[in-house]
């Protein structure tokens, strides 16, 4: 079965979703990421969907899921990229996806979860 | 009121409601509507297409174009041979759910679309129209 | 008085006015069967009864179209011909409201004249002359209803220009001006964040300085929109509420919840540059010459 690749980036997860994902992938994903989280202890997880042009209530309660299941094993997780349409739509629907951060593009994400994890002060010095 | 095309299409597998989703997508481009309407409509159609799959049991989607003088209109009818929705009001609110969804889908299929109607008989299906006009 | 009743039409009717009816909403039903969902039944008899009580009494008084007598009717067409356009009918199809008559009244005159067949020829043409004309008002009320939503989509173009600025690097400002409509609101809405997307920006203030009044939906507008912002990564701030509409908000019951709101567009302006990362520092006069 395909899956969606999940890169590492020091000590976060990146993932850009490009397909409209069907729920069996997205599941997929979900429980991929879980354990890639696990095995790199990685304190962050960026997920890029600006190529998606439709979120629906089911991806919505993954992003979700994904973002509560990380806290509990202290990871951030930044959701980035997401349309103007897709937002309305979402907001509409109902879903506002509470607990989750946002940024406008992986650039900002990225800086969301460095400044997010490390304190200035030790910004470069925690070595993992 | 002028049907300018039907699509039929299977609504039982996960793939099936990517195609759903694709095919209601290039109904709403060619009839017109803003990308905003495009996502909405596209959105609603995923909502109950899911439905009919882990509600229904699968069933089957009528995409119609419809036009009328200047006015135009996407028309979605989902039909299954489920086990019905008891208590249609019910349904419709937010945040209930029999499942483990977060009860949204209904509710908010009918506020992305311009009119929902859902005809239901516990035991015989569900069957569910779903319009969004373009002015 | 004009010469003595120069038609039978008006008598016609009069005694016939509920058959002529009952056939022309038959005729009507077969004709419109796929605009039900338009007009109700109800609504299109009305309608029909009203037209053909109008036509006979002023067909009593004079057979010209455009004189004062006639002025009722006309009115009449107007009405329902400007309804009709709002219920999304095309011209031709209000104007064949009219024209559709002209088959139960001529089976009519058919009947009542068929041993006067000159009278029948007369009155036929009498009858074709005026429906026509009618039919041709309802087009003329279609035409100006036109131009006139054409001179206000210019209007509410020109309020819709209202332009997103970058106030600095990385803030947006959209500042509103004149009564919002909730159709106006959404497109200004859906621009603002289209210009998030493109300019990068991550704050971005509403000002609603300029705005008279907020009502529920426009309230809720503002509202999805910072919600929809959010999901994208930019914050916005609402600025410029004045206290009517603040107690307007508070008493429609909107929840304006977390929303950052300032009362003047300089205070949003600050926060938002310190959102936006910026530090801004004041050199004194004399500081500046040390
Ligand atoms: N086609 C259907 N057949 C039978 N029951 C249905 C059908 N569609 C909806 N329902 C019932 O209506 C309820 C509400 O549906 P809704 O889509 O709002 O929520 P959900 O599917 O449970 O969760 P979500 O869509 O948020 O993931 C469902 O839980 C189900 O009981
Ligand atoms: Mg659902």
């Amino acid at each position: 079965m395909e899956r969606i690749p999940i890169l590492r980036m020091g000590s976060f997860l990146l993932v850009t979703i490009q397909v409209d994902m069907h729920d069996r992938l997205a599941l997929a994903l979900q429980d991929d990421l879980m354990g890639r989280i696990r095995e790199t202890r990685a304190r962050g997880v960026l997920i890029d969907i600006s190529a998606l042009d439709v979120v629906d209530s089911f991806i919505g309660r993954m992003i979700g899921n994904i973002a509560a299941m990380a806290r509990v094993l202290d990871a951030d997780t930044v959701v980035t990229g997401m349309r103007p349409a897709v937002a309305i739509t979402l907001v509409e629907l109902g879903l506002s996806l509470p607990g989750v951060r946002t940024a406008l593009d992986v650039e900002r994400g990225m800086k969301l979860l460095t400044d997010g994890t490390q304190p200035p002060d030790q910004r470069g010095r925690r070595a993992r | 009121m002028g049907v300018e095309r039907v699509e039929h299409l299977p609504v039982r597998t996960d793939e099936d409601l990517v195609r759903a989703r694709q095919a209601v997508r290039e109904a709403a481009v060619a009839l017109g509507f803003s990308l905003v309407d495009q996502t909405k409509i596209v959105t609603a159609a995923s909502e109950l297409a899911r439905n009919t799959i882990i509600h229904g049991g699968g069933g089957d989607l009528k995409v119609e174009r419809l036009r009328e003088g200047a006015r135009s209109a996407v028309r979605l009818t989902f039909v299954d041979r489920g086990p019905g929705i008891a208590n249609v009001e019910q349904a419709l609110r937010d945040g209930y759910t029999t499942g483990t969804g977060l009860g949204l889908g209904l509710g908010g299929a009918r506020r992305l679309m311009s009119d929902l109607s859902i005809s239901s008989r516990p035991a015989e299906g569900t069957t569910i129209v779903a319009i969004r006009w373009r002015q | 008085m004009p010469e003595a009743a120069p038609t039978r039409l008006p008598d016609i009717l009069g005694r016939h006015q509920q058959e002529i009816l009952d056939d022309w909403l038959k005729l009507q039903a077969e004709t419109f069967s796929r605009r039900r969902d338009l007009i109700s039944d109800e609504e299109l008899k009305q309608q029909s009864a009203s037209f053909l009580q109008g036509l006979r009494s002023a067909a009593a008084t004079d057979l010209d179209p455009r004189g004062p007598a006639w002025q009722g009717v006309r009115d009449l067409l107007g009405e329902i011909s400007t309804s009709r356009v709002r219920q999304g009918f095309s011209p031709s199809e209000t104007a064949t409201f009219v024209f559709s008559l002209k088959q139960p009244l001529f089976a009519r005159l058919n009947r009542e004249l068929a041993s006067d067949t000159r009278a029948l020829a007369e009155e036929t043409w009498t009858a074709t002359r005026l429906l026509d004309a009618l039919g041709l008002h309802t087009t003329e009320v279609y035409q100006r209803g036109r131009e006139q939503v054409i001179v206000r989509q210019q209007q509410d173009l020109l309020e819709l220009s209202t332009p997103v600025v970058e106030l600095w690097e990385g803030v947006l400002a959209l500042p509103l001006i004149g009564t919002l409509d909730s159709s106006r609101t959404q497109v200004v809405m859906e621009s603002l964040l289209q210009q998030i997307v493109d300019t990068k920006a991550g704050v971005a203030i509403i000002d609603i300085t300029g705005v008279p009044t907020v009502d529920t939906l426009v309230a809720q507008h503002l509202l999805k929109t910072v919600a929809a912002a959010r999901l994208m990564g930019a914050d916005c701030i609402i600025s410029g509420i004045r206290p009517q509409i603040a107690q307007t908000i508070v008493h429609l019951g909107v929840d304006l919840g977390d929303v950052v709101t300032k009362s003047s567009l300089a205070d949003a302006l600050t926060i938002a540059l310190n959102r936006a990362g910026w530090v801004v520092t004041r050199t004194a006069p004399g500081q500046a010459a040390r």
